[in-house]
């Protein structure tokens, strides 16, 4: 029997990896919201953009569509250059106000 | 290519200018401004009048929107470019004795607003008017903030929001009518074609006479105006009030009349009102002013009233004599500012209590005053008679009352202008009047030359109407034929 | 004479004026004073010798017709720039040409050392140009042309002394008399382009030519508001109540001007163009009654005013207002050819009152007022005489001019009603109660003039002298063009007139024809004596303007007209102005332009809080818009 990987996936339904990077996004955003440090902040950023990559790999192998996968790499290879800018930026910003509370870089403001 | 010529040789020369030595850029801007004569001149020769667009440049532009870059000229877009080409020299002349700060900016950007209101004149696509409507307004703007005296950015900063807001209005009209043919596009002869339900048509009058009325201006809508045209070196003053008001009177004529006829068949005497009330409005403040270049602001105002009024009549008359009336009133609003800017070089004011008892130094100048001054209240055989009697004829056939209300600047006209020719010219000189220097050298003979004018459309505005005539023709047979077919299907 | 000489002519005739101005305005300081003043005076003689040419060709071939170019033209509306000359305008160009080139020659003299002596020949010149434009015109656009050029140089020579600041008030305030007229009479051309669909003469006279083929029967309401229309156009240029207020100031000018310009032929422009349109203007009655009205009241209105003036040249000012108050009386009752008459002998005599009046005010080196004046007979033998003559003439005493042109309008007068024969008769006392005050004053009596002033008294020279006795002879001759029947004439004028203004044949009795005559010169006689005894026998002087009281300091006052004119439409005016300027344009109008702005401002001050800084915050809210976008989503 030549199952492929994909069919061999499918044996779980795709509801549940919906529900599992709904979940992670969810987690991800109240991360966002309710914490305040910065690092924190940025790692919940980061798993909602795994969560995503997750509902896209899902996606990508339940509709025998490569394409998919072939954005997920896409989007870690940016997602790690972003988080070089970013942890760059972070450092930069804690340099600054001997902080990395979230609430200190607040001179933007009126 | 003619009409590409004569909207690139300003904006080239430009730039030319901008990059040029400061002590060649008035000489620059003269002889480009010349040429542009010459060229309207030989364009002028090549001319048909017999109402078709011709000297045309129709290339697509940019195909999505079905915008195309289409120019061209019919006797009404001729007649405009005539003005402003005509006028520029002048205007360049008038600046002969002043000194300005980074003058190649000046001329530069005075160059490049010339350009671009030809091309508003010569643009028979939407949205290529549009961009150019845009932009003869930015150089505007850099000119009375950079140049302008007193409080020049607060009134710039007004005078520039004030006119891009009415113009939003009819971008968005335009957007809209680009919409309504099969395939998107903005071309003059698609716009034309189109059957506007009426309902919506007064939606469109509304949002392109905003933009027109801001301009012109129309009272209630004139306050920029004054404070603008006082403000702003004379140059721009001149350029502001000899041009770029006739933007807004050329486009009710060329974008109005023949898209939207029923509204304007059903709001023209709303309009009419408000132009006919700016009259006698605009008068009796003129009457109060001080500052004469305040003064001769408000007296635009009224003149230009009674240009609209004439216009949305859509008759024969009406809109002869606003041909009429417009050329004539470029001449003479630049003519009046050039003396405001004579005056202003001598007393360092614009206040006319400053000055009396000129004519005792300079009857030259007092007498050249006296031209143009008789030229802007409409005395027969002035260029401005022919004109203003046609209007007046117009507004009468349609609403008797409402001539006797614009009528009222013939009577009021006379009183504040030559009430301040008493001010200025008259009486004995005392205090600095005594050491008024007589007009000479090349203002002597530019307001010479402008006086010949003056005379020589009073005596043959045949040349003016001739041109125009079939042109005219056709927006009123557009008007009427539109009118007629939605009659007949209702 | 074959067309083109006939145009050339014609044409020829308003231009030479026009040069005249022009050579002086290009060669102004090149041209010494001599040969100024005798080049402008020759070109009104040529054109004065044209006239008389083309009224012979007019005598025996009619009408000439100059068609030049299309003025200007749009839809219906043809505009033609074109010469007429009829009957009508040749008797006109004649007074006009004829008197100008006396009244230039007078000038000559009196101008004599001006500093302006240029100037003022160039203006006299661009007037005459624009006079006989107005004359000349075949249409009523052409004409308006002219109504305002010689508006123009009646501003101009009016402030001809613009260092006076008076003097320009009085130029303005004409100006823009002039101009609340002339809008009138625009408005009145509108309508009557409206109704007739054309605007040259010929074209408006056949429509109200019963004998024309184009004639239709005229809608009387819209008859009457055109011709009221054109009628207040006249009356600010002819100064009828209420637009006369200005010709008494317009004195300001040189005497010459008030002679020329506001005597003899600016003035009865209003009249010239109601005689042009008189078929017009006979189908509107309710307008015709108006002019009678309006042209009676002015005329005694006038003429009262005049009574208590102490300023020579005032007195002759309001005598000129009285004086076109019944030529318009005249066209009131439909005497067309008699208001035509009086205009042409009230030129002749008006202008020689004027010319001789500024004789005396020239010998007594510019003194105008009356009360320091005094036996001047002895001082000014010629002066003396011709005025006196001028006085008999405007007196209407027989058998000088003014007595047929004035006894031709009260014939008319009569026809319509005795009531209004005798109200013209009343207004004709006024005029010899005043007139001979004048003379009395002025010539007869003991000298009250300072020593200095008497040691200086001198004839006028000849180039003065000359022009008054012409027009002395004028004056006293004058009733010749049009002596009556009764008198064995053959009413020549209005013969000549025939053809623009047909005759209504109403011949009175003779013996009551002579019977209102005989009535007319008691009364005038009586007159005369009453004031003759005041005046002359007990040589009574007219009292300080402090000692006048009562009716009499009313009358000083002028009826307090300009006061009232002044309280009541300029002041308000004013006022009504500043408001607009001071508190609605910039307060209320461009308040509500600011108000915009401000608003803005103001809501996004208040909205900028907002933008608090902070992180969470954004994305809080961030996360809210995304849920209410996702809530609208699935509502919808």
């Amino acid at each position: 029997m030549d199952n492929t990987l994909s069919q061999q996936l499918q044996v779980i339904p795709l509801e549940n990896y919906v529900m599992l990077s709904i979940i992670l996004f969810c987690i991800g955003v109240i991360g966002i919201l309710m914490r305040r440090n910065l690092i924190v902040v940025f790692l919940s950023i980061e798993l909602m953009l795994n969560a995503i990559n997750l509902m896209a790999a899902s996606f990508s192998a339940y509709h025998n569509d490569p394409a998919g996968q072939a954005f997920v790499f896409f989007i870690m290879v940016v997602a790690a250059a972003e988080v070089a800018v970013g942890l760059a930026m972070l450092v930069m910003i804690y340099r600054n106000t001997k902080s990395i509370d979230i609430n200190a870089l607040n001179r933007l403001k009126w | 290519m003619y009409t590409l010529l004569l909207i690139l040789i300003p904006i080239v020369s430009g730039f030319i200018i901008w990059t040029a030595p400061q002590a060649l850029s008035r000489k620059i801007a003269l002889i480009s401004s010349l040429v542009s004569i010459a060229m309207s001149a030989f364009v002028l020769s090549q001319f048909h009048p017999d109402g078709g667009v011709q000297f045309s440049i129709d290339e697509p532009w940019v195909r999505m929107l079905g915008i195309r870059f289409h120019i061209g000229m019919d006797g009404i877009s001729m007649l405009m470019v005539l003005l402003s080409n005509i006028l520029m020299p002048f205007i360049i002349l008038s600046t002969a004795h002043d000194q300005y700060k980074e003058s190649h900016l000046l001329y530069g950007l005075m160059m490049i607003m010339q350009g671009a209101m030809n091309g508003v004149f010569v643009s028979m696509d939407m949205f290529l008017y549009y961009i150019f409507w845009e932009l003869a307004l930015i150089p505007a703007y850099f000119l009375v903030l950079w140049w302008g005296k007193g409080e020049a950015r607060k009134i710039t900063f007004k005078f520039f929001i004030y006119t891009l807001f009415g113009s939003l209005f009819m971008l968005v009209a335009i957007i809209w009518l680009s919409l309504q043919s099969h395939t998107p596009t903005t071309d003059i002869a698609a716009v034309y074609r189109l059957q506007i339900p009426a309902d919506v048509q007064g939606y469109i009058f509304f949002a392109f006479m905003l933009a027109y009325a801001i301009k012109i201006p129309v009272f209630p809508f004139h306050t920029w105006q004054p404070s603008t045209y006082t403000a702003a070196p004379s140059p721009a003053t001149m350029l502001l009030s000899g041009v770029m008001l006739k933007m807004g009177l050329y486009s009710i004529i060329r974008w109005v009349i023949p898209v939207v006829p029923q509204a304007v068949e059903q709001y023209d005497t709303l309009i009419m009102v408000l132009a006919a009330i700016g009259v006698l409005y605009a008068s009796a403040i003129a009457w109060m002013q001080k500052d004469i270049k305040t003064l001769f602001a408000y007296s635009s105002i009224a003149h230009v009233g009674l240009i609209t009024a004439g216009i949305l009549t859509v008759s024969a008359s009406g809109l002869q004599g606003s041909m009429l009336q417009m050329f004539a009133h470029g001449i003479n609003a630049v003519a009046l500012f050039y003396v405001a800017q004579i005056l202003f070089r001598h007393y360092d004011t614009h206040s006319i209590y400053s000055m009396g008892g000129i004519r005792n130094q300079a009857p030259l100048f007092a007498g050249l005053f006296l031209v143009v001054m008789l030229a802007s209240v409409a005395l027969p055989l002035t260029n401005a008679f022919p004109g203003e009697f046609m209007l007046l004829n117009a507004v009468f056939q349609m609403h008797p009352w409402l001539c006797l209300l614009a009528g009222s600047g013939v009577i009021l006209g006379a009183v504040y202008m030559f009430g301040a020719y008493k001010h200025v010219m008259l009486g004995e000189a005392t205090g600095k009047s005594t050491s008024f220097p007589e007009v000479k050298g090349i203002d002597k003979y530019a307001l010479i030359v402008i006086m010949l004018l003056i005379f020589a459309f009073g005596l043959f505005p045949q040349a003016i109407t001739h041109i125009t005539e079939h042109s005219v023709q056709e927006i009123i047979l557009q008007f009427q034929n539109k009118i007629s077919a939605t009659t007949i299907n209702s | 004479m074959s067309q083109n000489i006939l145009n050339t002519l014609s044409i020829l005739i308003p231009v030479l004026p026009l040069a005249g101005f022009l050579i002086h305005i290009l060669f102004k300081d090149k041209i010494s004073e001599k040969l100024a003043g005798v080049h402008a005076t020759a070109w009104i003689i040529v054109s004065f010798v044209l006239t008389v040419v083309l009224f012979a060709h007019v005598r025996s071939n009619g009408a000439i017709h100059v068609q030049l170019f299309d003025w200007f033209a749009a839809g219906d509306m043809h505009i033609p720039f074109a010469l007429q000359i009829d009957q009508l305008s040749v008797v006109m160009m004649m007074v006009i040409t004829g008197i100008g080139s006396m009244i230039h020659m007078y000038s000559i003299g009196y101008m004599h050392g001006d500093a302006g002596f240029n100037r003022f020949f160039s203006y006299l010149n661009l007037f005459i140009f624009f006079m006989l434009m107005l004359v000349m015109a075949n249409n009523y656009v052409l004409m308006f042309v002219g109504w305002e050029g010689v508006g123009l140089c009646s501003y101009l020579l009016i402030g001809f002394w613009f260092k006076n600041p008076e003097y320009n008030k009085a130029a303005n305030k004409a100006f823009i008399m002039n101009r609340i007229g002339d809008l009138a009479m625009l408005l009145g051309l509108f309508l009557l382009f409206q109704y007739a669909g054309t605007l040259t003469f010929d074209g408006v006279a056949a429509r109200f030519n019963p004998s024309s083929p184009e004639y239709f029967v005229p809608d009387s309401g819209m008859v009457n508001a055109i011709t009221l229309l054109l009628f207040i156009g006249a009356c600010g240029k002819s100064a009828q109540i209420p637009l006369y207020t200005w010709l008494p100031d317009a004195m300001a000018g040189p005497t010459p001007v008030s002679a020329l310009i506001h005597a003899a032929t600016m003035v009865t422009a209003g009249i010239y163009m109601i005689v042009r349109s008189n078929l017009m203007f006979s189908e509107a009655e309710l307008t015709l009654q108006i002019i009678t009205v309006v042209g009676l009241v002015t005329s005694i209105f006038a003429g009262a005013i005049a009574l208590q003036q102490n300023d020579i040249k005032k007195v002759l000012a309001y005598s000129t207002v009285s004086q076109l108050g019944l030529m318009f009386f005249a066209i009131g009752v439909g005497a067309y050819d008699a208001a035509m008459f009086h205009l042409i002998t009230h030129a002749f005599f008006k202008a020689l009152l004027f010319l001789s009046a500024g004789s005396v005010i020239h010998g007594m080196g510019g003194e105008q007022d009356i009360r320091k004046m005094g036996g001047l007979r002895s001082y000014m033998k010629i002066t003396h005489w011709v005025f006196g003559f001028g006085v008999l003439a405007i007196m209407a005493v027989p058998p000088f001019s003014g007595f047929f042109s004035k006894d031709s309008i009260l014939v008319s007068a009569y026809h319509v009603s005795p009531v209004l024969w005798v109200l013209g008769l009343f207004a004709g006392l006024f005029t010899a109660y005043y007139m001979m005050r004048l003379y009395a004053v002025v010539f007869q009596g003991a000298p009250r003039m300072t020593e200095h002033v008497r040691a200086h008294i001198h004839e006028s020279p000849r180039v003065i002298t000359i022009p008054l006795m012409v027009l002395c002879a004028l004056s006293i001759l004058g009733g010749v063009i049009n002596l009556p029947h009764i008198f064995g004439g053959n009413t020549m004028l209005t013969h000549w007139l025939e053809e623009i203004v047909p005759v209504h044949a109403h011949e009175l009795a003779v013996s009551t024809e002579l019977t209102l005559m005989g009535i007319a010169s008691v009364a005038i006689f009586g007159v005369i004596f009453l004031a003759h005894r005041k005046y002359r026998v007990r040589q009574e002087v007219p009292v300080e303007d402090s000692e006048i009281h009562g009716i009499n300091k009313v009358l000083n006052h002028k009826f307090y007209v300009d006061e009232l004119y002044e309280a009541v439409i300029v002041k308000p005016l004013r006022m009504f102005s500043d408001f607009l300027y001071k508190i609605f344009d910039l307060k209320v109008v461009d308040g509500i332009v600011n108000g915009m702005g401000q608003l803005v401002q103001y809501a996004s001050t208040q909205l900028r809080y907002m933008q608090t800084g902070t992180v969470s915050f954004y994305l809080f809210a961030m996360a809210i818009g995304m849920g209410a976008i996702v809530l609208l989503i699935y509502l919808m």
